[in-house]
């Protein structure tokens, strides 16, 4: 393979389209990602992700569009000469090899000296912290779920690819097993410097380990950025609604001056907006001007309740009856329904004895206030 | 038999905890009155003296297995044995890239399997004579090389150790497609990807990952295929005349118009015992999680 280009990036779409039949799989895909970048692709099942990851693995050849590898077309290159390596949702171990030989596969396939497999094999269970004098004879049906996925791992990494793939590796694994093999992923892509590709549909998982995401939807990315750009300004209602949990209101611009006081406060401009649930103001939008209708997300989180007299200076304001609290630990849910019969979420901090939340009751009159910079105006 | 019936209850009261037992009961006893007991029979017969008007005398001798040595008849079973190893390899070159071609195709699966075991809706009988309309001297294959003028006059087809092959692998290739097509279809597709990816190149994908894991399915077929040509003797009667005499035309006819049936239980159980050391042998080889399997990873 010819030395890359170091400036180049790991991994390109350009405008790829793959359909199956009439329908497309994946619409006009662009994306860089860079080198040692831990990406993920992020959607619901069938927005299109799994093929994408497919179509950079060579399992699939696009319809059109450029797929590059450090700056090279690889369209016609078969899986076996892309140099990635690939975990599989349920790990693909080959049953009728041990953990050592099921390593050893593609340094095989490589030709690579005896006595080099078997260090680089042992090598990378260690890497995955599987001692190899354990676990090296076994066979992969001797294993539980946790050590099939880290055999699976090492069989990828000892490779030592430009790029690795990794589709939906964790989901067969429980919870407290998932967490600490996020953690254990993140690690290794920084420790190695290998590029990271990663499709999944938990949304959790993908913020969690991240550099940058692209949230699918329809065969097309409809959004791309750092976990916290994609969580803070969701573009659209569905990314707003896919990663994590919002409210959503919807009303029209009357006018983008200021209410008396409010610049004096914040030093902001902002535009009010009146909705069938009452009235509240916006920070000035590009695009939006008066007589416009508009779609406003606000997170659980960044809303609060208040009692119906105190309301806060400067902040919105929405009258609202308390319809029940879900008490999740760390957070309490209270479920609003404002005056159109809407229902809201908002979510309170368990604070222990400092505040109670769980003060409020069912049919209690209250307002649910959020300071108007904290609402994400969306597209379409 | 009311012995075993009572003892068989008594196993199951004495055991409640495996009802499941139960459900063996009545393929057990079926089995017992029309495997066992006729086994045991052909066995004390095999060592009895051959009685003055066909039947058994009383007394015990081993002169039909000595009798069994005999070139002829050891000739008998060289050929069986070739013939039906040469079915098994030839049913499995066929059968290998038929079944992995069925086994990719979709949705048009089930129809292909049921093509490929549509002669079974006629009977074998059938099946065979109309091999000899094909094969003989004057039968369709003669006719249209003579008529294309590739020969003059007619190749001699039936009555051959080719006929008699053909007609066995002809009977005998839905029994290696089926376990193989089955074996091929468990083959997760995942494990193929990953091979791939991992650097291997078509063929290294087939002997590395594909063979082995198939190799219960092939196990299965060239046992069901090897066992049945073993004991053949409709297909060699007919196609193979009396040159090509196998082991169950032997015993056929010791059963039948020689009147030996000591000598032919004799045969019968020289060819059993051959079969089990078979099996064993290949049962070791076919399991890919045994011993043998373990070796050679």
């Amino acid at each position: 393979m010819p030395a890359s280009i170091p400036d180049e990036p790991a991994v390109e779409f350009r405008g790829v389209t793959k359909r199956y039949g009439s329908t497309p799989a994946v619409r006009d895909l662009s994306f860089t990602v860079g080198r040692g970048e831990f990406f993920s692709l992020l959607g619901p099942s069938g927005c299109g992700k799994t093929t994408t990851l497919r179509l950079l693995a060579g399992f699939e050849t696009a319809d059109e569009g450029e797929i590059r590898l450090s700056g090279e077309v690889v369209n016609r290159r078969r899986p076996y000469e892309r140099d990635l390596a690939m975990v599989f949702q349920n790990y693909a171990l080959f049953p009728h090899l041990s953990v050592e030989r099921n390593v050893a596969f593609g340094l095989e396939q490589r030709k690579r000296p005896s006595a080099e497999i078997r260090s680089r094999v042992h090598a990378a269970l260690e890497l995955v912290r599987l001692d190899p004098g354990t676990y090296a004879p076994r066979q992969p049906s001797e294993l539980s779920g946790g050590q099939r996925q880290r055999v699976a791992l090492a069989r990828a990494l000892v490779l030592e690819p430009r790029v690795l793939l990794l589709d939906e590796p964790l989901g067969a694994l429980d919870l407290k097993l998932r967490k600490e093999m996020q953690v254990e992923l993140k690690a290794l892509n920084q420790q190695l410097g290998v590029t990271f590709i990663h499709v999944t549909h938990d949304q959790e998982e993908a913020l969690a380990m991240s550099d940058r995401l692209a949230v699918m939807d329809q065969a097309r990315v409809a959004q791309l950025g750092t976990p916290a750009e994609i969580y803070e300004n969701p573009r659209t209602a569905f990314v707003a609604d896919f990663i994590g949990e919002a409210n959503f209101l919807e009303g029209r611009v009357t006018g983008d001056t200021t209410r008396p006081g409010d610049r004096a406060a914040t030093g902001q401009e902002r535009m009010e907006v009146v909705s069938t649930v009452g009235a509240f103001t916006i920070p000035v939008t590009a695009g939006i001007s008066t007589g416009n209708g508009v779609r406003i997300a606000i997170r659980p989180e960044w809303l609060d309740l208040c009692s119906p007299e105190v309301a806060p200076p400067g902040e919105n304001a929405i009258p609202a009856t308390v319809q029940d609290l879900v008490y999740l630990g760390e957070t309490i849910h209270v479920r609003v329904t404002l005056s159109d019969g809407q229902v809201m979420v908002i979510a309170l901090r368990n604070e222990g004895q400092l505040t109670r939340p769980l003060a409020w009751g069912r049919g209690d009159r209250c307002l649910v206030v959020w300071r108007p910079e904290d609402c994400q105006v969306l597209e379409g | 038999m009311i012995a075993l019936r009572r003892g068989f209850l008594r196993w199951v009261a004495r055991h409640p905890s495996s009802p499941g037992a139960l459900l063996l009961g009545p393929a057990g006893l079926w089995l017992v009155a029309f495997f066992l007991l006729p086994i045991l029979i052909l066995l004390v017969y095999s060592v009895m003296p051959r009685g003055a008007y066909g039947g058994v005398a009383p007394g015990f001798t081993i002169e039909h297995y000595r009798r069994f040595l005999d070139p002829l008849y050891l000739g008998i079973l060289r050929r069986t044995v070739w013939l039906s190893f040469l079915c098994t390899i030839a049913c499995l070159v066929l059968a290998y890239p038929t079944a992995y071609f069925i086994a990719r195709s979709g949705r048009r699966r089930n129809l292909l399997l049921f093509l490929a075991v549509l002669p079974f809706w006629t009977s074998s009988l059938v099946r065979t004579y109309a091999m000899i309309f094909l094969l003989r001297d004057s039968g369709l294959i003669n006719r249209l090389l003579i008529d294309a003028g590739l020969i003059q006059a007619p190749l001699r087809l039936l009555y051959t150790e080719g006929a008699v092959l053909a007609g066995l692998v002809y009977g005998a290739l839905p029994f290696m497609i089926l376990p193989i097509y089955a074996s091929l279809e468990k083959l997760d597709p995942a494990l193929l990807e990953a091979a791939e990816i991992l650097g291997a190149r078509p063929w290294a994908r087939f002997t590395r990952i594909v063979w082995p894991l198939t190799l219960p399915g092939i196990v299965a077929g060239s046992l069901l295929v090897f066992v049945p040509s073993l004991g053949s003797f409709v297909v060699p009667d007919l196609l193979g005349g009396a040159r090509q005499m196998m082991i169950g035309n032997l015993i056929q006819n010791q059963f039948g118009p020689a009147r030996n049936w000591p000598f032919g239980s004799a045969a019968a159980f020289a060819v059993m015992a051959l079969v089990m050391v078979a099996m064993l042998g290949v049962l070791r080889v076919g399991d890919p999680q045994g011993p043998a399997a373990r070796d050679r990873a």
